[in-house]
């Protein structure tokens, strides 16, 4: 476990059950990144405060690296065609699920939701058994 | 132009949270998921508790004012239970999850990095998204044939 940075974590955590508490506080609505973008994108109303979450969302890196925090470039395996078929079925599977690690996994699990409950066991499930099959089956 | 300013600012303090938690990092969560490469790192699941005792606490304080500040009614999500589509969708999200480690929060966030992987990946993520309601679509076009459908 030399990678656990629990301190950061739990700060940063906090942080972001703040933000969805404060959105259903201010606007009534459930913090859900795959919701919000998906909305913003196929819905009809309510397009501004979504488009200016993600804008936020987006520009907190940007905010902080003003600051002098450093953000760090994301290192991601993978050949090119395994980010297309990983974000087709990321953008596939959040919007027939209705809902991603934020929507299902914090705000669902927070209100007790078992839909949410049973949606986030599913997609840690399978995350797990690909991370499984791909670094201890077959590559490593 | 309160919605805007309020969705910017939730937008900001969950980008802040990710961002600090180290949850922007690909890698980081594939440590997560990783839980038999002899280095496992629960960081993830650190996360997920602080953001859910602090939600649930904010979601309890919610329920007792009733109203929201700057709209006219709080959006509750109604559907409790589990079918098909919930099932059937979070395996596929699982399995783009862990291919590449990217859930769609942290994919949007590191397009301020300005990473091309992570910017096609964005866009594989969106072309998902509008596929999947174009299919929703089809089907719901397909079933209201079949119910207006003649019987002769």
């Amino acid at each position: 476990m030399a990678n656990f940075t629990p301190v950061s974590a739990a700060i940063g955590g906090a942080l972001i059950g703040l933000s969805v508490a404060l959105l259903m506080l201010l606007l009534g609505r459930i913090a859900g990144i795959s919701g919000i973008l998906g909305e913003f994108l196929t819905g009809g109303s309510e397009k501004g405060w979504r488009l200016a979450f993600l804008a936020g969302l987006i520009g907190a890196p940007l905010v902080a690296t003003l600051a002098g925090y450093g953000v760090a470039s994301p290192q991601m395996p993978g050949s090119w065609g395994v980010i297309i078929v990983a974000g087709v079925l990321v953008g596939f599977g959040t919007r027939l699920g209705t809902g991603c690690t934020s929507g299902h996994g914090i705000c669902g699990i927070a209100r007790l939701s078992p839909r949410s409950l049973a949606a986030t066991a599913i997609f840690m499930a399978a995350a797990i058994v690909v991370v499984f099959m791909n670094r201890h089956v077959l590559g490593g | 132009m309160r919605d805007t300013l309020a969705g910017l600012l939730c937008g900001l303090i969950f980008g802040f949270g990710l961002l600090i938690s180290g949850m922007m990092q690909p890698t980081k969560v594939l440590g997560f998921l990783d839980l038999f490469g002899g280095a496992w790192d629960p960081s993830l699941a650190v996360v997920m508790a602080a953001a859910l005792a602090v939600a649930a606490a904010g979601y309890a304080l919610a329920r007792r004012r009733g109203q929201p500040l700057f709209a006219a009614q709080s959006l509750w999500p109604k559907a409790r239970h589990v079918d098909g589509p919930l099932a059937t969708g979070a395996v596929l999200f699982g399995i783009g999850w862990g291919l590449v480690g990217l859930c769609p929060g942290p994919a949007i966030e590191n397009l301020a990095t300005g990473s091309v992987r992570v910017l096609v990946f964005v866009v594989a993520m969106v072309a998902g998204m509008l596929l999947q309601r174009a299919w929703q679509q089809r089907i719901q076009a397909q079933a209201s044939m079949l119910a207006t459908a003649p019987d002769g």
